[in-house]
């Protein structure tokens, strides 16, 4: 069984307080989660825009109980972007704020719930794959239709695994500083849920009042957040802060400088409480590594260890797997949370899982004789001329550095510049000749109209000429 | 000519968060303005204890959540209006 089929067994625990003091149990999230699932036709797709409140949560877990793939967006997605992603995918129903219902055209009003309405569209039948329960955006952020397709099991796999190692009981209760339509958010829900522990539902920020006064009234004992929370919350001194209940810090979404992962798990240490640095993505629903807050003080810089259920190593450049300690290579994860694959419209949604319980992450990493991993970078993409090893992507910032805007490829033979100003031309090939270098046959600028990119400003390589 | 403590408070705020005279007043509250959020009143917050030479609490940090309240708060540390 997993979590959301089976929140019963919790029973009258308190699994939901939303802002206005509001609690819901196990018992009566499954009632109302099933009296939203009941609205919805058999594997219809639904859109949700969420927030942190018990309308949100009702519609997602009403979702995975009646088999009703999933997509969580924000809830305050710009009006702009919203379109774009209806068309690509043609929901069948949006829960959403009723504020926002105005923004969809050609929909029924279902059903609400507090300020929330379930709108049915005139799309048709949805071709999903069985195993399609939840997409999620990679990034967070909001305007690209791209999503991961994860399954039934990856949720509950992850959320198994989570709870196992943050030893979280039924005692627990984590304050949400997070949207739950971001991969770690809604991974604070899940691996809660997964125990039978309270989640504190909040959409105010650490700079707001209310947040705090939540946190102390329902005794929250877990903040989870990305860097910058840790940023925020050494600046308002959270250390010399009275919170006598709070029991457990939890760090992903980012690498945390290690000067902070060490003064965190120092203050920890000294409090009684326990500290967790966490790695992971959206592809491998949310989590992938932690650090045992034992090794924080000791091994700051490290991503820990595979949770439990998945596995890491290391390959290089060849796809030999690397065995020594300490040797860089890309980090590879294996585990039953590795997501589907992805979707970019529709009718992506029929296919299957194209992964195969694998993930490349495209992080570089090593591992110490401890058998602790290390993220060191990110993949680049290496050439060798004449015999050197050459990143591509160090040699295109270099360039920009210069104020030439370019774009890099090649192999072994050339390096290929690409830039938009024919005038450059020349100058290009100096400038990089200059910096590494090497003899300027080795490099050729080819002018194109524009440097094809994506919406995240990230170049498409494939679309070079 | 020295400003008043009103004018540098006015000035931090429309710095900190981009904003025009006409725009600070009484309704000018946390998340009221996009750059109004926690990002934007951290540096906020540190700029009104360098510009006022103050540390302040973090009750008062997490309590600032207006242009009004805001004076209200730096009056405790000895900031007159």
């Amino acid at each position: 069984m997993n979590f959301f089929d089976d929140m019963e067994r919790f029973g009258q625990a308190i699994a939901f307080i939303a802002e206005d003091g509001e609690s819901l149990t196990y018992e009566s999230t499954a009632v109302a989660a099933d009296s939203f699932g009941a609205r919805l036709s058999r594997r219809g797709l639904v859109f949700i825009l969420a927030n942190n409140s018990i309308a949100s949560v009702i519609g997602y877990i009403g979702c995975l109980r009646s088999r009703a793939p999933v997509a969580l967006l924000a809830s305050n997605i710009h009006s702009d972007l919203l379109p774009n992603l209806l068309s690509a995918y043609r929901p069948n129903y949006i829960w959403l704020p009723r504020a926002r219902a105005c923004q969809v055209s050609n929909a029924t009003e279902l059903f609400a719930l507090g300020d929330y309405v379930l709108l049915a569209t005139s799309a048709g039948l949805l071709q999903a794959h069985d195993d399609l329960a939840l997409l999620m955006t990679t990034s967070g952020s909001t305007g690209s239709a791209k999503f991961v397709r994860l399954s039934y099991d990856n949720v509950s796999a992850n959320a198994t695994s989570i709870a196992e190692y943050l030893e979280i009981c039924g005692g627990d209760k984590a304050i949400t500083t997070l949207p739950m339509h971001y991969v770690f958010g809604l991974s604070v829900i899940n691996s809660h849920l997964q125990s039978g522990a309270g989640i504190i539902l909040t959409n105010a920020s650490l700079m707001e009042k209310r947040f705090w006064e939540q946190l102390k009234v329902h005794g929250a004992t877990t903040i989870s957040g990305v860097p910058y929370t840790y940023e925020l919350l050494k600046r308002l001194r959270w250390d010399r802060m009275n919170l006598p209940s709070l029991r457990v810090l939890t760090q992903a979404g980012g690498k945390l400088n290690s000067a902070l992962v060490h003064e965190y798990a120092s203050v920890c240490k000294d409090k009684g409480m326990r500290f967790y640095v966490m790695y992971g993505a959206a592809e491998a629903t949310a989590r992938m590594s932690y650090l045992p807050p034992r090794l924080a003080l000791e091994k700051p810089q490290s991503i820990g260890v595979a949770i439990p259920g998945g596995e890491f190593w290391i390959e290089d450049e060849t796809g030999n797997v690397i065995t020594r300690s300490d040797e860089v290579g890309e980090l590879f994860y294996r585990g039953a949370n590795v997501f589907l694959g992805y979707a970019e419209k529709r009718e992506d949604l029929a296919l299957g899982d194209e992964r195969k319980g694998v993930l490349q992450t495209g992080d570089l990493a090593r591992r110490d004789a401890d058998g602790a991993y290390y993220i060191v970078g990110r993949k680049s993409r290496f050439i060798k001329l004449f015999g050197n090893r050459v990143n591509l992507e160090e040699i295109e910032q270099l360039i920009r550095n210069n104020g030439i805007d370019c774009a890099c490829s090649g192999d072994d033979q050339m390096l290929r510049i690409y830039i938009t100003s024919p005038a450059l031309q020349n100058d290009v090939i100096s400038v990089a000749q200059r910096l590494t270098q090497l003899h300027h046959s080795a490099f050729r600028a080819f002018v194109i109209d524009r440097i094809p990119r994506n919406e995240a400003g990230k170049i498409i390589y494939a679309e070079l000429p | 000519m020295t400003m008043t403590n009103k004018q540098r408070y006015d000035k931090v705020f429309m710095d900190a968060l981009n904003l025009q005279p006409q725009d600070l007043n009484d309704d000018l509250i946390y998340n009221s303005v996009a750059a109004w959020d926690s990002v934007g009143h951290m540096s906020m917050m540190a700029a009104l204890e360098t510009e006022f030479d103050i540390m302040m609490e973090t009750d008062d940090i997490i309590d600032f959540s207006s242009y009004p309240k805001g004076m209200e708060i730096l009056s405790k540390y000895e900031i007159q209006f």
